[in-house]
C-alpha cells in the first residue's frame, strides 16, 4: 500500500497547495466573495478537490502523464501585471495579423495597452471577460460553463476555480463583424512558475459569420502552466471559423478544453495548430444540437526533442442529417511523443450522419512515438461513417520522384515532410494566419533540424 | 557520340533476376524503342536506368556521358540531363506542381552552374511549355497530379521533360492510358523536344506511340535480354505477328546493336 499512500500524500498536498492559492484570491478578490461567478468558483475548487489530477489508470490519460502538473506548484496568477512584456514582443508573435481586432492578455489576465479594439458594429461585443463579468454578468452567465462543465474534469474544474479574465465575444443575431478577432494569449518570462487560466467565450447569433484566432505564446524558457478553456457556441446558422495556433515556451505546460456547440444549419471549423510546448493536451469537442449542421475539425502538431502533444477529441452527433470531417496529423521528430484519440459518436436518432476521420502521423526519426485510437461508438443504422489512421515514414515513392527530377534526398524529404504539414494548413481560410504558419513551418521543416528551445515562439 | 552505354546489365528484385545481360547502346540524335512483352523487364530497365533503389545491380556497367552512371544518385543523373518519364506518375499533395517544378529546374541549373530563377523568370519560362503539350495554366497551382486524370498525369510528365529540357529522356509506357489525341499531343510534345544532341528511349508495348514518335532503331526485351534489334519495321512486324516468332527463332539473332 505504499504506493497508493504516496499518492494519497501527493493528493493532498495538490489539494492544499490550490486551496490555499484560492484563499489568497479571495483576500484580494475584498468583497467579491458573494456574487454568483465567485460561487461557481468555489464549487469548481470544491469539485477540483474532491477529483484531483487525474492518473494514467483513467483510461482518458492512459498515455499521457500529468504528474509533473501535479508535482509542481505552479502559483495562478491573480491580477494583470505588465510583466516585462513588450510591444516588440506582441508585433513579433503576431506580425502580418493586419486589420485584425486584437486582445492581448499577459499570464491570462486583458491588457489594454496592448490591445487595440476599434468601433464595434451594432450587436456585436468584443470584451475583456472579467469586464463583461461586471457590466453584464447575466448575458455571460448564459453561457459560461454551460459546455465546459467540470464535474469531471480536474482540469476546467481548477480552470474555472481561478477564471477571472479571459475574452467574450457575442454577436447578437444577424449582427455582422467583418474583421477577424485575434486573441493573443501571451505567458511572460517570470521565473516562478506559474499557471493561467485564460478563458474564451465566444457566441454567434444567428447567421453571423465571425472568425476567431487564439494564440497562445511563450516568451521564454521558464516554466510555466497553461490551463485554458474556450467555449464557442453557434447559433442556427452560424458560420465561424476557431483557429488556434499554440506556440508555447520549450518547458511549457498547455491544456486546453475546446468546446463547440452547433445549432442547427450552423457550420464550425476549427484549426488548430501545436508547435510548442514540453508538455500539451488540447481536448475538442463539437456537439450537434441542431440538424444540418456541419463541423470540421483539423489539427497539426509538429513536435521534437522530447515534447509530448496529446490530442483529443470527441465530435457527439446527437441530432440528425450533420457532417463531420476531421482531419488531424502530427509530425514527430527526435524523441517526441503523440497522442491522438478521436471519439465520434452516432446517436440512436442521429439517421444520416455523416462523418468522417482521418489521422495520419509521420515518424521522423526512430525514437518518436504515437499512440493512436479512433473511437467510434453508432447506435443509428443510416448513418456514414469511416475512419483511417497511419503512421508512417515518407513514401519511398514520392522521395524517389523528386530525386529523379533533380531534387536532393534531403531536399526532397524536407519538402514532403513540410508538405504534409500544408495539408492541414491549407485549410485555414485566415490568410494571414497561413501565410504566417507557412513561414513558421518552412523555417522548421525545410531549413534543417532546429533545436527544440528554437522552436516555442516565432 | 555514344550517350548511353549499357554494358551486360544485369538485375534483380527480390532475388529474382529481371535484367539478364542488356547490351544497348544510345547516339546522341537517336530515338531508341524498347518493346517487349508483359514481364520482360522493360520497366526494370527504364528504372534501373533512373536510379530506382528496388532493383538490385548485379553485374555489368552502364556508362552515361562516358560516365559510370550506377554510382550516381536518381537526383545526380537528372542534374547530368536524365529524365524518366514515370509509367505510374506518383501524386504529392501538398505540392504544387509549380513549386516542385521550379525546385527541380533551379536544382539542375545549380549543378549546371546557371543562376537559379524567380518565380517571375520561372512562371515565364514554363508557360511557353504549357502550350507545347497542351496543359491548362491553372495545373501549375495544382498538387503535383492530385486528383488528375491518367491522361493529365501523362501529359504531366512530358510537361516536366519540356521544361528541365533532359539530355537523355527514358519514356516508361509513357502511352499506356492515353486516347488518340492525347497520344498525338504527348508524342508531338516529345519530337519538338528532340535535337542532334538529345536521345529518346521510348519503352512501349505497343506499336501505335511509334507512329508518332518515329525511332531509329527498335529492341525487343525478353526473358531480360535483347532478343531482337532493328529498324522502325520491327515493330511493325510485332504489331502484326506478336512477339512468339522472335521466341522461336531466337539464338539465331545476335542481341544488342
Amino acid at each position: 500500500m505504499t504506493a497508493h499512500t504516496a499518492m494519497t500524500d501527493e493528493a493532498a498536498r495538490v489539494k492544499e497547495w490550490y486551496t490555499s492559492r484560492f484563499r489568497q484570491l479571495e483576500r484580494a478578490l475584498n468583497g467579491e466573495s458573494r456574487t454568483p461567478l465567485h460561487v461557481l468558483r468555489r464549487d469548481a475548487l470544491a469539485r477540483f478537490s474532491a477529483l484531483g489530477f487525474p492518473t494514467t489508470e483513467n483510461e482518458e490519460w492512459r498515455f499521457t502523464n500529468v504528474a509533473p502538473i501535479a508535482r509542481a506548484e505552479f502559483a495562478p496568477v491573480l491580477r494583470y501585471e505588465r510583466d516585462g512584456v513588450s510591444d516588440a514582443d506582441i508585433e513579433r508573435i503576431a506580425r502580418g495579423t493586419g486589420d485584425a481586432i486584437r486582445m492581448v492578455f499577459v499570464n491570462g489576465h486583458f491588457a489594454p495597452e496592448f490591445s487595440s479594439i476599434p468601433p464595434l458594429p451594432k450587436g456585436v461585443r468584443v470584451e475583456s471577460l472579467g469586464a463583461a463579468l461586471k457590466t453584464d454578468p447575466d448575458l455571460v452567465a448564459r453561457f459560461l460553463t454551460r459546455q465546459a462543465t467540470y464535474h469531471d474534469n480536474a482540469f476546467t474544474a481548477l480552470s474555472t476555480a481561478f477564471l477571472l479574465d479571459g475574452a467574450f465575444i457575442h454577436l447578437e443575431d444577424h449582427a455582422a463583424l467583418e474583421l477577424p478577432v485575434d486573441l493573443l494569449y501571451i505567458a511572460s518570462g517570470r521565473t516562478s512558475p506559474f499557471v493561467s487560466a485564460p478563458r474564451t467565450l465566444v457566441v454567434a447569433g444567428r447567421d453571423t459569420r465571425l472568425a476567431v484566432v487564439e494564440r497562445y505564446a511563450g516568451l521564454a524558457q521558464n516554466m510555466y502552466w497553461t490551463n485554458a478553456v474556450t467555449e464557442v457556441f453557434a447559433a442556427e446558422g452560424a458560420v465561424i471559423e476557431h483557429d488556434s495556433l499554440q506556440t508555447e515556451g520549450g518547458h511549457a505546460y498547455h491544456v486546453g478544453n475546446t468546446h463547440f456547440l452547433l445549432a442547427g444549419k450552423s457550420t464550425v471549423t476549427s484549426n488548430a495548430i501545436v508547435l510548442g510546448g514540453a508538455f500539451v493536451r488540447n481536448n475538442v469537442s463539437a456537439v450537434f444540437d441542431g440538424e444540418h449542421a456541419e463541423c470540421t475539425l483539423n489539427g497539426l502538431a509538429v513536435a521534437t526533442g522530447t515534447q509530448h502533444v496529446d490530442n483529443h477529441t470527441a465530435i457527439d452527433h446527437a441530432k440528425p442529417n450533420c457532417a463531420s470531417h476531421e482531419l488531424y496529423k502530427a509530425i514527430l521528430d527526435g524523441a517526441s511523443k503523440g497522442v491522438f484519440n478521436g471519439k465520434i459518436f452516432v446517436r440512436k436518432d442521429a439517421q444520416k450522419t455523416d462523418a468522417k476521420q482521418t489521422n495520419k502521423t509521420l515518424l521522423l526519426s526512430d525514437e518518436a512515438t504515437i499512440d493512436t485510437k479512433p473511437q467510434l461508438e453508432i447506435f443509428a443504422d443510416d448513418v456514414k461513417c469511416t475512419h483511417g489512421a497511419t503512421v508512417g515514414q515518407l513514401d519511398g515513392e514520392q522521395v524517389f520522384y523528386l530525386r529523379s527530377r533533380g531534387v536532393g534526398e534531403a531536399d526532397a524529404r524536407d519538402l514532403l515532410t513540410f508538405a504534409f504539414a500544408s495539408d492541414v494548413v491549407s485549410r485555414i481560410h485566415a490568410g494571414e494566419l497561413r501565410a504566417q504558419l507557412d513561414t513558421m513551418l518552412h523555417a522548421r521543416l525545410l531549413q534543417g533540424r532546429v533545436a527544440a528551445e528554437d522552436l516555442c515562439t516565432p | 557520340m555514344n550517350l548511353l552505354e549499357v554494358r551486360n546489365l544485369r538485375a534483380a528484385v527480390n532475388g529474382n533476376v529481371i535484367l539478364d545481360g542488356i547490351n544497348l547502346t544510345v547516339k546522341a540524335g537517336e530515338v531508341h524503342a524498347i518493346m517487349g512483352p508483359n514481364g520482360s523487364g522493360k520497366s526494370t530497365l527504364a528504372g534501373v536506368l533512373a536510379g530506382r533503389e528496388a532493383y538490385a545491380v548485379t553485374g555489368g556497367e552502364v556508362l552515361y556521358k562516358g560516365k559510370d552512371l550506377l554510382s550516381m544518385a536518381p537526383e545526380e543523373r537528372a542534374r547530368e540531363g536524365m529524365f524518366l518519364a514515370f509509367q505510374y506518375p506518383v501524386e504529392i499533395p501538398g505540392v504544387t506542381n509549380m513549386y516542385f517544378l521550379k525546385a527541380a529546374l533551379n536544382s539542375i541549373r545549380k549543378h549546371r552552374g546557371q543562376e537559379e530563377l524567380d518565380a517571375v523568370e520561372f512562371l515565364s519560362l514554363v508557360k511557353a511549355k504549357l502550350k507545347m503539350v497542351d496543359i491548362d495554366q491553372s495545373l501549375l497551382n495544382r498538387p503535383v497530379n492530385e486528383g488528375f486524370s491518367g491522361g493529365e498525369k501523362k501529359r504531366n510528365e512530358i510537361f516536366q521533360m519540356a521544361v528541365l529540357e533532359p539530355t537523355l529522356a527514358i519514356l516508361d509506357e509513357t502511352d499506356s492510358g492515353l486516347d488518340i489525341d492525347a497520344l498525338r499531343i504527348v508524342a508531338e510534345g516529345v519530337n519538338k523536344l528532340h535535337a542532334h544532341d538529345k536521345a529518346i528511349v521510348v519503352v512501349t508495348h505497343y506499336q501505335r506511340l511509334l507512329n508518332y514518335i518515329v525511332p531509329d532503331v527498335v529492341h525487343v526485351l525478353m526473358d531480360g535480354r535483347i532478343a531482337r534489334s532493328g529498324g522502325k519495321d520491327l515493330a511493325l512486324a510485332l504489331e502484326e505477328k506478336g512477339y512468339d516468332w522472335i521466341k522461336e527463332e531466337n539464338g539465331t539473332v545476335p542481341a544488342g546493336t
